[in-house]
């Protein structure tokens, strides 16, 4: 049989903000345990959560940006639980009334269609303590800090039918929050988390499947080898006779498998109610305004305008915007070296497999956008030849200097001048009778065989063109 | 739609209210009635009536986005049964 995946997932973002959702406890990430955690994190009596402007800010341009109705009124509701990591025993989110309702994004499919994922809703929410359950004899250790800071829950619509969909978009969402400065999205510190929901049914068939939960899956190539898993498992499940259970599983990475998630707690029943410490929160069109006014070029936008203004691929276009800061660099590549197509190729080619290397982001880069300006000025001015450049490169990735100066200290200047090419040319045809009398009898093979004497004697720096024509004409029978 | 005690005892579960069967049947009588009420008030018309989420006519007031708690571990920490390393320690809450 024929089977259809239809996943759903929610995303936890943390949002950029200093101090807590609800407190003015500091929110620095790698404090040491607990000293982040004032009374209001820590649920002590009489205290009451205010809540935070910044947070409401960022959550009101997540919603422009994805083209989302912004509720007017939205309401803060408490959803009960008994854990040790969550001190009040309920966590303050939004239930009924989220401060962002439905939106949508568009993702790139590996057949190069775009398709529109809707998002049901973006909540503001409170996150929870850090349970750490090694080394303390038997207890488990509980770290407040991170109780309370604040997150935006991003729910999608059961709209992603494969894995590889799955990722695109949580990609996509990714690259949304920081591109809009919302949030640093760095998943090792937990900034930005998922959860899947995942069912399978036969094709063709309306209505959904039973679906499981994955939890806390905190890269993407987790989410993705996840889902692979846990289609299958659920396949298999159905196709042996059985039924799927609805039930929270986890991940195991170094497994590769998901495990039904044991709990103490039978059914999840959260008893939302309407959070009587905070009043309805109220967005007049001034706050909207002001929230929502200095959103930059969203990343769409700008792909599509780098393909027609540049003359790009989608798929280089696509690359060059995966972040705000790597788009800029392309820009002040372009206009400084005035030549787009060689900048994209060299973003793309070089300097990504260097970053990569090194483990660096482009902010990070030792080679500024003047710095690779300069040397590929080098390249359109016929300086330099293609590999030639990689050396220049390499030299100024090391810290040797500029362009200019890693040419002169290297004597690395391409060689174009007919007047010292061409005797060069003539000696080396007249050292090599034999080779020369079998390529004129056709033997073009040999033309290569020329080509690398002249490399050898300039060091590879003869302009690899001029070398070509030069000798097709001193060869000519 | 009457409670039923088995409902009472659930939801006890859930809240982590330790009430008898005695307790459990009393409970469910008097929760019964607050739902009758409240069904009763599902006659009548609110179509115009913007659902209530506070008592209070007022809209939440906003706090600038600036740190203003200092560490205070040492003064929480001393009404804490157990601590170490600066985290609290509580029973082992994951086989």
């Amino acid at each position: 049989m024929s089977w259809e995946t239809v996943i759903g997932l929610e995303i936890h973002t943390q949002l950029a903000t200093r101090s807590k959702i609800f407190s003015g406890a500091p929110t620095r990430f790698g404090a040491d345990p607990n000293t982040q955690a004032c009374a209001i994190d820590l649920g002590l009596p009489g205290v009451l959560p205010v809540l935070n402007r910044e947070a409401v800010r960022l959550a009101l341009r997540f919603g422009r940006a994805i083209d989302a109705e912004i509720a007017e009124r939205s309401v803060f509701a408490r959803k009960n639980y008994f854990y040790p990591d969550l001190p009040k025993g309920y966590q303050i989110s939004q239930y009924e009334r989220p401060i962002v309702g439905r939106g949508r994004v568009e993702i790139l499919l590996d057949d190069g269609a775009e398709k529109t994922i809707g998002v049901t809703r973006a909540h503001l929410e409170e996150d929870a303590g850090k349970s750490l359950h090694e080394d303390f004899h038997g207890l488990t250790g509980i770290d407040l800090n991170r109780a309370g800071t604040p997150l935006l829950e991003i729910v999608s619509e059961p709209d992603l039918r494969s894995p590889q969909e799955a990722v695109a978009y949580a990609r996509k969402i990714h690259q949304i929050v920081r591109w809009i400065g919302i949030s640093d999205g760095n998943m090792q510190e937990g900034s930005f988390r998922m959860d899947a929901n995942v069912s399978v049914r036969p094709r063709g068939e309306t209505r959904l499947g039973t679906r499981t939960e994955i939890k806390n899956i905190n890269s993407f190539r987790f989410l993705e080898r996840a889902l692979v898993f846990e289609i299958e498992r659920q396949i298999d499940v159905i196709e042996g006779g059985g039924r799927i259970v609805q039930e929270t599983r986890l991940y195991d990475a170094e497994r590769d498998e998901t495990r039904s998630m044991r709990t103490k707690e039978e059914a999840n029943d959260y008893r939302y109610f309407p959070d009587p410490d905070l009043l309805p929160l109220v967005i007049d069109g001034d706050f909207l305004a002001a929230a929502t006014a200095d959103l930059p070029e969203l990343p769409d936008v700008r792909r599509a305008r780098f393909e027609r203004d540049h003359g790009l691929s989608p798929y280089d276009a696509g690359l060059l915007t995966a972040s705000r800061e790597l788009a800029d660099y392309f820009e002040a590549v372009a206009a400084r070296c005035g030549d787009a197509k060689l900048a994209a190729n060299w973003i793309n080619g070089e300097l990504a497999a260097a970053l990569n290397k090194a483990g660096l982001t482009i902010e990070a880069s030792p080679l500024g956008s003047e710095g690779l300006a300069g040397l590929l000025a080098r390249i359109a001015d016929g300086t330099l030849s293609g590999k030639l450049a990689k050396q220049v490169f390499e030299a100024i990735w090391a810290g040797e200097g500029d362009a200019d100066a890693v040419i002169e200290a290297k004597g690395l200047r391409q060689i174009s001048d007919a007047g010292t090419i061409e005797p060069l040319i003539d000696a080396i045809i007249a050292a090599n009778p034999t080779q020369v009398e079998q390529y004129r009898a056709g033997k073009e093979k040999l033309f290569g065989f020329f080509v690398g004497q002249v490399m050898k004697e300039t060091q590879g720096k003869a302009n690899p063109q001029q070398v070509n024509e030069i000798l097709r004409r001193r060869l000519a029978p | 739609m009457p409670l039923a005690p088995s409902d009472v005892a659930k939801i006890a579960h859930l809240a982590r209210l330790a009430i008898d069967e005695d307790e459990a049947a009393r409970y469910a009588t008097d929760l019964s009635k607050i739902l009758d009420l409240v069904a009763r008030m599902e006659a009548v018309d609110t179509t115009e009536v913007l659902p209530m989420a506070h008592p209070l006519e007022m809209n939440q007031r906003l706090r600038e986005d600036e740190p203003s708690e200092p560490d205070g571990r040492a003064l929480f920490q001393g009404i804490a049964p157990l601590t170490e390393d600066g985290l609290y320690l509580v029973p082992k809450v994951i086989e």
